[in-house]
């Protein structure tokens, strides 16, 4: 059976009779809030309930997930929303990841003498790092708004080259930063504004507290989910899309086109920010230069291509299972290297060979194949445009409105 | 003084390196619009083949020739001879049947089994039809000869630069005191040069027939994208263990390191004389061809207005075929100079090869993209802002400068040097 898409367009959606409460406007804003509250809700529920049951390295896999899922969110706001092309969003990953480093390490050091996770659940610890993730953003945002201004009046190609040279200067110059301080007394002797250019250099900064955790993660994913998809149906993102569809004429309907080119790209770096502070705070990783470099970028890129760029939900679904398909690929190498190893001579050594390649560079040659047979056989992505919720199976919707048509 | 001179130098034999990959990066953004993010691996990809001819024609320490596997001769025969029998083939119908040999291939098609009734309804030709045609019809016999033709090239050079090694002695890349200056080491230099730049030539045609023509009407940014897969693509197959793995390699010298002069107290290599010589060369050469030959006037009509070049009667897919090819043998020639320059080779620092290219690219766009000398111009500025800064400020910062340089240049005056202001019409 196939799917149809169904086009975007606001009269055909069903209307009910719209309830006419006493106080309506008063209950907007609690109303509004409600999705925040599920995803709360459901943060909690996974930290909880779901990670302890699942065990630290499927919890790990999630928190990767999550963070995949709200990396590719934000790029979606730049690469799909506005159609403009940045290929350097670990760069700003990196300035967020390294200033919340730097805020949690050396503000813990400062307020209780030792790096060391503070506090349970919600406890001051928790606090500092959700501040310090959301101030990374901001000055992400910031080094957004410099490199975009520049480049974004100018058409997108230049843009892409710009962000690919701003990631590798970001990473040049976080190698050339000094060793990490190691005791309380360095870091109090030290002025404050000294502090963050010691954060390890090539070797990353290391000793960071493990704060990153399914609530945080999940909480940062559903407000941003939420800020995409109510930016998606309000003027402001329809201005964007319209950018994307055509520059100038969205600028002859008076659209303000490198002002909200460059917003947009702050609010894609805002976001990048937040999710480099919980990379860097997350268990088994070494916040380190040379893994938020240009690989890293491009996988991001990948995810937002291959799930429709501007399709929120797309996106989110190929966040998630590009993440875990490098595990899925290492876990299929050995039964696929024993299948192969039944059906033609192989020797032991080439199998080992095999198993490696696939373990590693399938994966990047897939993505490649994945990019140009995209590109030329669907362009639009996975779901182009529309949401997986605009998609429905042929005959079902009569169904529907008669269902809720009957008393 | 000496500093000065040996960063002049130094600047000027990098920068020819630069323009050299720029030229590719500006012709084809001159034709087709759109940043060719595959032309930095193309050029990692010629250092790597030059590195693998050198290798392979003896010119390692273990001075042994490695052959061609047979699988491969025996599959290039195959395909040469399929391609002579198709040729002779239609050639020998064609002497007998006094026909355009596409009408017919037709008609031998429809011959065979499935020939329309006149009442029926038109329908386009049947998988079977289709297959005998393509398979019968000129194209497909131009296209294998083409293809033959493209592999029995570097294969024949790569013999040629091996029975030149061979013919120098055995004991050569044992001498003491390095390989010493010889017309065997020139002449293989000059054949591994041109056995790399044929291959990567093809390969550049290969990427541009596959990838980027079936999207010649695409919005632009499809095609960036998938000048990024193939930029990974190409990345990551040149990283698997049977291709040219991960491990670093050293390019084995040709030419011996000698000093040719002194100027100033700075001592100028032959491999730095060479490398800039060889670029410069290659610079006039294509100067000449595009603005003197016949190709060139057609390539700068298209990268005027393709549409109106096509109805004035230029091929334009050929055109752009050639542009590719000629963007990336160039790439090709700077990847074989790179390696004679730095030998160290190292596949898995990918990146720092990448940046080479995308400073290539800034070449391009502070010169004035699209424009050919504003390429050859802008890759020497690069390279000496570069080495300069390097040299006199912090030589950890010198992708700074440049990049820096590129966000100046596109504030201040973001066509270029020597671009013209273009104007955006809708």
């Amino acid at each position: 059976m196939a799917l149809r898409p169904t086009p975007i367009n606001p009269s055909q959606t069903p209307t009910g009779p719209t309830p006419t409460l006493p106080h309506d406007h008063l209950l907007a804003l609690p109303r509004s809030l409600l999705p925040l509250l599920a995803g709360v809700g459901l943060a909690a529920g996974l930290h909880f309930y779901v990670g302890p049951a699942v065990g630290p390295f499927y919890a790990k896999l999630l928190i990767d997930i999550g963070i995949g899922i709200l990396l590719a969110n934000s790029l979606n706001l730049v690469n799909g929303l506005t159609g403009q092309f940045s290929i350097g969003h670990a760069g700003f990953m990196a300035v967020g990841g390294y200033t919340a480093a730097a805020i949690t390490y050396y503000g813990s050091m400062r307020l209780w003498g030792s790096p060391a996770v503070h506090g349970g659940f919600l406890g001051s610890g928790e606090l500092l790092f959700a501040g310090s993730c959301i101030a990374g953003g901001l000055v992400a945002a910031v080094a957004g708004f410099i490199v975009g201004l520049p480049s974004l009046r100018l058409r997108g190609d230049y843009l892409a080259i710009v962000t690919l040279g701003f990631g590798e200067i970001i990473r040049v110059l976080l190698q050339q930063t000094g060793d990490v301080l190691l005791t309380a007394d360095q870091v109090r002797e030290t002025p404050w504004w000294v502090l963050p250019t010691k954060a390890g250099g090539a070797l990353g900064f290391t000793g960071l507290p493990y704060y990153t955790s399914l609530f945080w993660v999940y909480f940062f994913v559903t407000v941003v989910l939420i800020v995409s998809l109510r930016l998606k149906h309000s003027s402001l993102g329809r201005a964007f899309l319209s950018i994307r569809e055509d520059e100038i004429a969205a600028e002859a309907m008076g659209i303000p086109t490198t002002r909200l080119k460059v917003t947009a790209f702050m609010l894609a770096a805002f976001f990048a920010g937040i999710g480099g502070g919980l990379f860097a705070h997350e268990i088994g990783v070494t916040l380190n230069p040379q893994d938020l470099g240009f690989q890293k970028s491009f996988d991001i890129v990948v995810m937002v291509v291959l799930g429709g760029m501007g399709s929120i939900s797309g996106v989110t679904l190929a966040g998630g299972l590009l993440t875990v398909l490098p595990e899925i690929l290492r876990s299929l190498a050995d039964p696929a290297v024993a299948g192969l190893a039944a059906i033609f001579p192989i020797s032991p050594q080439t199998q080992d060979e095999l198993r490696q390649v696939i373990g590693s560079n399938f994966r990047m040659i897939l993505y490649a194949l994945a990019l140009i047979v995209m590109m030329i056989g669907r362009p639009q992505g996975l779901f182009g445009l529309h949401e997986i919720w605009d998609f429905r199976w042929p005959g079902r919707r009569r169904s529907r409105l008669s269902a809720r048509g009957a008393p | 003084m000496p500093k000065f001179v040996q960063t002049l130098v130094d600047g000027l034999s990098v920068g020819s390196l630069y323009a050299l990959i720029a030229l590719g990066y500006t012709m084809v953004y001159g034709i087709l619009k759109f940043i060719n993010f595959a032309h930095s691996d193309i050029f990692v990809l010629g250092a790597w083949i030059s590195l693998a001819a050198a290798v392979g024609a003896g010119w390692s320490t273990t001075g042994q020739f490695l052959p061609v596997p047979t699988w491969l001769w025996v599959s290039l025969c195959g395909l040469t001879g399929v391609a002579l029998l198709m040729t002779a083939a239609q050639r020998l119908i064609a002497r007998f049947v006094h026909a355009e040999p596409d009408r017919l291939t037709a008609q031998v098609a429809s011959a065979g089994g499935c020939h329309p009734s006149p009442r029926a309804p038109a329908r386009g030709p049947s998988v079977l039809t289709g297959a005998v045609r393509g398979f019968l019809g000129w194209r497909g016999a131009r296209t294998l000869t083409m293809a033959s033709l493209a592999a029995w090239l570097p294969l024949l050079l790569y013999h040629a630069a091996g029975a030149v090694r061979a013919a120098a002695g055995p004991e050569l890349s044992a001498a003491p005191g390095g390989v010493p200056i010889c017309a065997a080491g020139l002449l293989s230099a000059l054949l591994v040069l041109l056995c790399a730049v044929s291959l990567v030539g093809w390969v550049g045609f290969g990427i541009e027939r596959l990838a980027y023509r079936p999207l010649r009407t695409a919005p632009r940014l499809n095609v960036l994208i998938t000048a990024i897969g193939v930029s990974l693509l190409l990345q990551n197959v040149g990283q698997l263990q049977w291709v040219f793995g991960t491990q670093p390699r050293r390019m084995p010298s040709l030419l011996p390191d000698v000093t040719l002069a002194r100027l100033a107290g700075v001592n100028i290599h032959l491999v730095d004389v060479i490398a800039t010589g060889t670029a410069v060369i290659l610079m006039l050469l294509l100067e000449r061809l595009v603005f003197h030959t016949r190709v060139g006037r057609a390539m700068r009509a298209v990268s005027f207005d393709t549409r109106i070049a096509a109805l004035m009667g230029v091929a334009v897919d050929r055109v752009i075929s050639f542009t590719f090819v000629l963007g990336s043998s160039l790439a090709a020639a700077a990847g074989f100079l790179y390696a004679m320059k730095y030998p160290g080779l190292n596949q898995s620092a990918h990146m720092t090869w990448l940046l080479l290219g995308l400073k290539a690219f800034v070449a391009a766009v502070v010169g004035g993209i699209g424009n050919i000398r504003g390429a050859m111009l802008g890759g020497f500025l690069i390279g000496l802002i570069e080495l300069f800064g390097a040299a006199y400020l912090s030589p950890q910062l010198r992708d700074v400068y440049v990049f820096s340089l590129l966000i100046a240049v596109l504030l201040l005056r973001p066509s270029g040097i020597l671009g013209r202001v273009a104007v955006e019409k809708v």
